[in-house]
């Protein structure tokens, strides 16, 4: 791959350390093994990511053949604050490359940083919190090589999604400039992001805590990106953030090839400052503090449900924070949709197949929902996998061998999948009715209570996407990390199909497509009811594996 | 009820792995039973069988007169475990793990506690995370010392202790039997296993290859001889390993040919005779080095070195431990 060609401090791996030169001894070997591991991984990111993009450059090509439905259905977009919000503005909507550009640039971002930030976590904290750094740290190691060599790794991938995404624009007959430009940018807010995860992977102590924070600082970037796009004045905002960048290279509108500089720079800046604290801390430490913990331990803690909560407690605040925080935002910008003139035919379609039908504040409202619907989804499968880990890092082991049965140890991580998700839902709905109503000026009250609603009527799907994983995690345990794929499938049938005109049949593989559009919809129960039927049983299927399967 | 574990004919397969092909143990309530074997030999996988978290292929188990999977929660109760590699919740300190670990089985005594966090030099407010091997160990080693169980499972406790701890352990050891609980130790620390056994099983590829007392475990096998002769030394053709060097000889003979071959060399006439009873780690080594056929000991070939070289180790320890 184009990487190796940009990296090749390869051959100091076997020379004898020469001062100064043997900080990255080994970084070739490392970077192979990088590669090695995640030659699975690895491409399906890329190809997941090229493969959306070209689906959506296709599908543009298809719907908007000429120039005059392309600027009708632009211009409806353009003039709408939350639509500008949930993806951004579009530059250029004459040609089918701006659109994609538009439709894909925010999405093909986050999906390269988050691709990014796992790929960097994975092969510096992970590693050195595994111990297995430390065997290869004995080695004729340098001591900064582990990190460059996951530089380089990522370096690789967002250069291959970068080709790719190029090379698809290409093969649907767009602007060679343009679609340069579109990969690149998505290429180097990858990297950038890559760079950050190289830096919190220096200061928490945990992979799972590196992944937090970088992935906290995605969920911030895109905040601040949707301010700055959701209406006039605010548009410095978004040049505070990487994802707002990617935008603002114009794809397809310009392509303003020095937007990329600010990626790049940041990513250097980024990695000289991993680089230095890499060499400033023991091996296995962060920088962040450690404090001594209680001699014995409170009266409640006496249960494995006890355990759980004490477990879980932490990811679920920190989750229930971000979805306020977003819930606030997308609540707050929904003012933009009222400014919208509803006779745009074409624009009114667009908006009814992303979301409900009824007005298109509505619809605005309701497809945030279903959005909130999905990223809590992500947190429940996330807690559901909290189990997987209890069990193959050895800590279930005891617990288990204690007075504890099977069903009891799940339940008390299940109340999480299971009411955390409530909360989460509840907070993002307040959060976005109080604020939707305070700009509307229409009275908080009556929206707060719709949009709670809309967001608590996601339930039974998001309780639907952790049984699946849940079924992963007690009957194929070794394809745990499945529970994943219910998910995937699920986002990508219910975001991506209706824009895409998939077929019904397809559609309706997932539970969010199901799912009742609030606020403005009707209200069936049927739907609601057999999903959660549904959840009941796969659950019952679940739990019962775990009864019978062996652990450890 | 005397048996405190009773598994026989177990069988357990991974896939095309055959961990436990037909395992048999026995453990009598009151006893300190040491349970060796290899890396891989299936030491872990039988105690994950009595502990209910995998279930056995075929063959029966039973522990405290219950079964570990189906009565796995009330057992538990009566029992602690120690992992022999020991991971912590690293935003839990050592002090809550222990309370935790031990209120899971039902309550732990508190005066105990305080006193083996005293001998085991453990700093309970540290945070999981922070914890040496060694200390994770002993995390887990005073949780299980301070309940008041009858049977304590304890696989390879003592990994990453220090010399002194691993003392504290074995005085824990001694006074879990005083109290009148069950022990089951596996262990690759064969002093270790020579202190603190009543009895001891072996066991390879799955199966238990010896099972008895260290005495029983000893006649199975051969006595090393060296001896300083009146005269030019006889040369048995039922010795192993002889070397004559003028008048002097040295060889293994098997513990039942012993009074014969002292008879012969009393003919001779004896200057000096030292005879030393094989260590627990020749018979582990006979068992692992020679294949499947070490059951009358004909292969004995491998242990020549072996044999020789461990004279000036455990050479002390052994002798102290067969007049427990």
């Amino acid at each position: 791959m184009s990487g190796r060609v940009l990296n090749a401090p390869a051959p100091v791996a076997t020379t004898p350390a020469a001062p100064g030169g043997h900080d990255l001894a080994g970084t070739g070997v490392l970077y192979r093994l990088a590669l090695r591991r995640d030659r699975i991984a690895l491409p399906v990111w890329v190809y997941v990511g090229t493969g959306m993009v070209a689906s959506t450059v296709f599908s543009f090509r298809k719907l908007y053949g000429d120039e005059a439905s392309r600027r009708t259905f632009a211009a409806g977009i353009d003039g709408n604050g939350s639509l500008r919000a949930l993806y951004g503005p579009i530059f250029d909507g004459s040609t089918t490359g701006g659109l994609t550009a538009w439709r894909m640039g925010v999405f093909g971002a986050v999906l390269a940083g988050l691709m990014s930030t796992l790929l960097v976590v994975r092969h510096t904290r992970a590693e050195e919190e595994d111990g297995r750094l430390e065997l290869i740290g004995a080695g004729a190691v340098g001591r900064r090589a582990p990190l460059t060599a996951a530089l380089a790794a990522a370096l690789t991938a967002n250069a291959a999604l970068a080709a790719l995404v190029a090379a698809a624009l290409l093969a649907a007959g767009q602007d060679a400039a343009g679609a340069a430009a579109f990969g690149l940018a998505l290429g180097c807010t990858g990297l950038f992001f890559a760079a950050l995860a190289a830096v919190t992977a220096q200061l928490a102590e945990t992979g799972r805590a590196a992944n937090g924070l970088a992935g906290a600082a995605i969920g911030a970037a895109f905040v601040l990106r949707a301010v700055g796009d959701s209406g006039a004045g605010t548009g410095w905002v978004g040049w505070l953030s990487p994802l707002g960048w990617s935008e603002q290279v114009r794809a397809f509108a310009g392509n303003r090839w020095w937007v990329l500089l600010l990626p790049l720079a940041g990513a250097a800046l980024l990695t000289a400052l991993a680089r230095a604290l890499v060499a400033r801390r023991d091996l296995g430490a962060g920088l962040l503090p450690q404090r001594p913990g209680p001699a014995a331990a409170a009266p409640g803690l006496a249960s494995a449900a006890a355990l759980a909560r004490r477990l879980q407690r932490g990811p679920l605040l920190g989750w229930t924070l971000a979805l306020a925080v977003a819930g606030a935002v997308f609540g707050g910008v929904a003012k933009g949709v009222v400014d919208l003139i509803g006779d745009n035919r074409q624009m009114a379609d667009v908006l009814a197949r992303i979301g409900g039908r009824d007005g298109v504040l509505n619809a605005y409202l309701s497809s945030i929902a279903t959005v909130f619907g999905m990223v809590t989804a992500v947190y429940a499968v996330q807690a559901v996998l909290r189990m997987r880990a209890e069990e193959v890092s050895g800590r279930a082991e005891p617990v288990l061998a204690g007075a504890v049965s099977r069903l009891r140890w799940a339940a008390g991580h299940l109340l999480f999948p299971l009411l955390g998700t409530a909360l989460l839902l509840a907070a993002a709905g307040a959060a976005a009715g109080l604020a939707e109503g305070l700009a509307l000026g229409g009275g908080t009250g009556g929206a707060v209570g719709r949009m709670l609603g809309a967001t608590l009527v996601q339930l039974p799907a998001v309780w639907l996407t952790a049984a699946v994983a849940l079924a992963g995690y007690g009957l194929l345990p070794r394809w745990a990390a499945a529970g994943w794929t219910g998910f995937g499938v699920f986002v990508l049938v219910s975001w991506l199909g209706p824009i895409l005109q998939l077929p019904q049949g397809v559609l309706d593989l997932s539970p969010f497509s199901h799912l009742p559009h609030l606020p403005g919809g009707p209200v069936e129960a049927a739907p609601l009811l057999w999903i959660t039927a549904l959840t009941a049983l796969t659950t019952a299927a679940a739990l019962a594996g775990l009864r019978r399967r062996d652990l450890g | 009820m005397t048996t405190a574990i009773s598994v026989s004919g177990l069988v357990k397969t991974f896939g095309r792995t055959r961990a436990l092909d037909g395992l048999d143990l026995t453990v009598e309530q009151g006893e300190v039973h040491g349970f060796l074997g290899p890396n891989g030999s299936g030491k872990s996988t039988t105690i994950r069988v009595l502990l209910g978290l995998l279930r056995a292929d075929s063959g029966t188990a039973a522990l405290l007169g219950g079964d570990p999977w189906r009565d796995a929660v009330p057992l538990h109760r009566r029992l602690a475990y120690v992992p022999g590699d020991v991971t912590l919740w690293r935003n839990l300190s050592g002090g809550e793990a222990i309370d935790l670990l031990g209120r899971l089985r039902g309550g732990l005594d508190p005066a105990r506690r305080a006193a083996l966090l005293e001998r085991f030099e453990l700093d309970p407010t540290k945070k999981g995370r922070t914890y040496s091997k060694g200390n994770r160990q002993k995390v887990a080693l005073v949780a299980a010392f301070s309940s008041d169980v009858d049977l304590l499972i304890l696989d390879e406790p003592t990994s990453g202790l220090d010399p002194l701890m691993e003392e504290v352990f074995r005085e824990c050891v001694v006074e879990a039997r005083d109290r009148g609980a069950t022990v089951l130790l596996s262990s690759h620390i064969l002093s270790e296993v020579e202190a603190l056994c009543d009895r001891v099983s072996i066991i390879r590829a799955g199966r238990t290859v010896e099972t008895g007392t260290l005495a029983d475990l000893r006649h199975l096998t051969r006595t090393s001889i060296d001896a300083e002769l009146a005269g030019p030394p006889p040369r048995p053709d039922y010795v192993h390993d002889l070397a004559v060097d003028g008048h002097r000889l040295r060889c293994q003979v098997d513990t039942d040919r012993l009074g014969t071959l002292l008879t012969e060399l009393n003919a001779v006439g004896v200057r000096t005779l030292a005879s030393r009873p094989p260590t627990l780690e020749e018979l582990f080594l006979r068992h692992y080095e020679n294949g499947g056929g070490s059951e009358d000991g004909s292969g004995g070939g491998a242990d020549d070195g072996n044999g020789g070289g461990s004279e000036g180790g455990p050479g002390g320890e052994p002798t102290a431990a067969v007049v427990r």
